[in-house]
């Protein structure tokens, strides 16, 4: 009987979120009493500001990833995105508020150049977002000579809403998280994404226009490694083009697979991608705090990415067991 | 209910005539003097079929006799070289497989059509959701899926199951009861029965026999296993390397006359083959 429950619970999608839940609880209970410095409020603060990137910019991935595409140059429109403002600011003189909605449409226009490179002229989205967060790079470090830059004092006012308030980034991380797993779950949108995912000529049988769904997700994750470049700006109070990288890229999507995306596409929940960055978070956080030096940290976290997927590939499988003979 | 009977037409006996072409005003689609070339290799000469009101059509034939040819030009996906196509006493270009839905042909293909990942109702409703504006009307689509299989007999569970957890049967049930919702007048079923289990097909059976019944939906089913369509379909057109060289009431044929007739042609190109070798 209970080994009945456990395998119908085990056929449910949801049981993927549970290995989270599970990983993280046993963590947070670890370096919780471990560390008497775990439960500060500075050092949960610290740890949102992990997180907050890694969430925002997983959003973005675990949709591209649903409907069978993913994006590597994320990070870069979030290291551009900052000196961006600073530009438009500073040398064109453009007012704070008009010069964030015009980064955020920076990110939304290198979105929809991944949706043009990868659906329209066929290319797959690994190659050309490698080759768009190169250029994107490369802009970068030109513009900016690969040196750090200042934010535009008249951005004060703006870059308390977005991260110099200690609390910005994870208000906003919660509601970005909600208001997508409530797109993704509850929208045509969200199902139209999972079926292009799931059944790429189903879903253009059925009259789903392909095109618009990965164009669409392309620009939502260039609108989040914007608005993330922007975050992480005014949280730590510099524009650095060493912000630019892959590294938040990879945190995001080791987050999303952690919390239960499928990389083959057709299914993930941008709660599970929250839960998996927060695991990754936390870890990174605690191993500080215990003591446990930077090295060793990736042999940890390859570790909780291979034990996550290898219990999503065992709970895929029991899933298909569960079809009606 | 509609299964009229033949009208005069006569079947076609000898290779390369033409179906007869019936002209009474309950033809629902009319193909007439359809061609298709792919390179080298005709597909369709001069095909000429029609379907009735209510109607059930089993096209047969063996593999490569150009069935799945005929059912891409008829669902849209691909035009034919020469010919015209009648529906409801109007000739139409099928442009594409979107536009020859908007006038209500649909085309099920076998296991292909739905979305592993989704429930049933999301699959039943996908592209025509029910929305309560953002938000998907769940519970809404969820009552009249249930209402829908429920009224087709189509005895489910329960209707939040992901279709990956269903039995190809109930998939194939899905796949017809969701074009039939969608004002589909002509449903085009390929291979049916394909790949299927007895208790399944049987499903799959009961399910043209009550839509035969509803009168409302004319069908053609495309497929290979005769016995079985024979079933269920009012008339048989017969399929060979490209041309219909049998169009019979299913009552007037068998199993026995229609392999006869596929191995004598089978003999006869093969004996040509010799010949010119």
């Amino acid at each position: 009987m209970v080994k009945r429950a456990a395998l119908l619970f085990a056929q449910q999608r949801a049981a993927t979120v549970l290995v989270v839940v599970i990983l993280l609880v046993v963590y947070f209970g670890f370096f919780s009493s471990a560390s008497s410095e775990f439960l500060t409020k500075d050092n949960i603060a610290n740890i949102t500001w992990t997180l907050a990137p890694w969430a925002i910019i997983a959003i973005g991935e675990v949709l591209l990833l649903v409907c069978g595409e993913l994006d590597l140059s994320v990070g870069f429109i979030l290291g551009f995105s900052g000196f961006l403002m600073h530009y438009l600011i500073d040398f064109y003189g453009v007012p704070p508020v008009l010069a964030v909605l015009l980064c955020l449409l920076m990110g939304v226009a290198v979105g929809f150049a991944n949706g043009f490179i990868t659906v329209t002229l066929g290319v797959p989205s690994f190659i050309t977002t490698l080759g768009t967060g190169f250029i994107l790079l490369g802009i970068l470090l030109v513009t900016s000579h690969a040196y750090p830059a200042t934010i535009p004092a008249s951005a004060a006012g703006v870059g308390n809403w977005l991260g110099s308030w200690t609390w910005a980034e994870i208000t906003w991380t919660i509601i970005l998280v909600a208001a997508f797993q409530v797109v993704l779950s509850y929208t045509r949108w969200g199902l139209h994404t999972v079926s292009v995912g799931g059944n790429i000529l189903g879903a253009s049988e059925a009259g789903i226009s392909i095109r618009k769904i990965k164009y669409g997700n392309f620009m939502i994750t260039g609108f989040m490694g914007a608005l993330t470049g922007l975050m992480v700006t005014f949280q730590t109070n510099s524009i650095d083009p060493s912000n630019a990288s892959y590294t938040p890229m990879f945190y995001a999507i080791a987050g999303a697979v952690i919390g239960g995306t499928a990389l083959a596409g057709g299914s993930g929940t941008i709660i599970g991608a929250f839960l998996g960055t927060l695991v990754l978070a936390i870890l990174f956080d605690g191993f500080n705090l215990v003591g446990i030096s930077a090295n060793p940290q990736p042999i940890i976290l390859g570790g909780a990415i291979l034990v996550a997927m290898i219990a999503n590939v065992q709970l895929a499988r029991l899933r298909r067991a569960g079809r009606t003979r | 209910m509609s299964t009229p009977e033949p009208d005069g037409t006569e079947p076609v006996a000898e290779p390369g005539g033409s179906a007869g072409l019936a002209v009474d005003g309950t033809d629902v689609l009319r193909v007439e003097h359809i061609s298709k070339r792919f390179g080298a290799v005709t597909a369709l000469v001069d095909v000429n079929l029609h379907l009735r009101q209510g109607e059930v059509l089993a096209l047969l034939g063996d593999n490569g006799a150009g069935k799945s040819t005929l059912l891409k030009i008829l669902c849209g996906f691909q035009p034919p070289d020469s010919g015209r196509i009648i529906l409801n006493g109007h000739e139409v270009t099928l442009k594409s497989v979107d536009a020859a839905r908007a006038l209500g042909i649909d085309v099920v293909y076998q296991d292909l059509a739905l979305i592993d990942q989704l429930t049933v109702y999301h699959n039943m409703f996908l592209k025509r959701e029910t929305v309560r504006w953002p938000l998907l009307n769940n519970r809404a689509m969820r009552r009249l899926a249930r209402q829908r299989l429920d009224d087709m007999g189509i005895g489910l569970k329960s209707v939040d199951a992901e279709v990956a957890r269903l039995s190809g049967g109930q998939r194939q049930a899905i796949a017809i009861a969701r074009a039939i919702y969608s004002d589909a007048k002509v449903l085009l079923l390929d291979e049916p029965l394909a790949a299927m289990g007895a208790k399944e097909a049987a499903l799959i059976l009961d399910l043209i026999k009550d839509i035969k019944r509803r009168g409302d939906v004319s069908v053609i089913v495309i497929a290979h296993n005769y016995g079985q369509v024979l079933e269920i379909a009012d008339r048989v057109n017969l399929l060979q390397q490209g041309k219909i060289t049998l169009d019979k009431p299913s009552a007037e044929t068998s199993v026995q006359e229609l392999n006869d007739i596929v191995i004598a042609e089978y003999r006869r190109a093969l004996e040509e083959r010799h010949r010119s070798a």
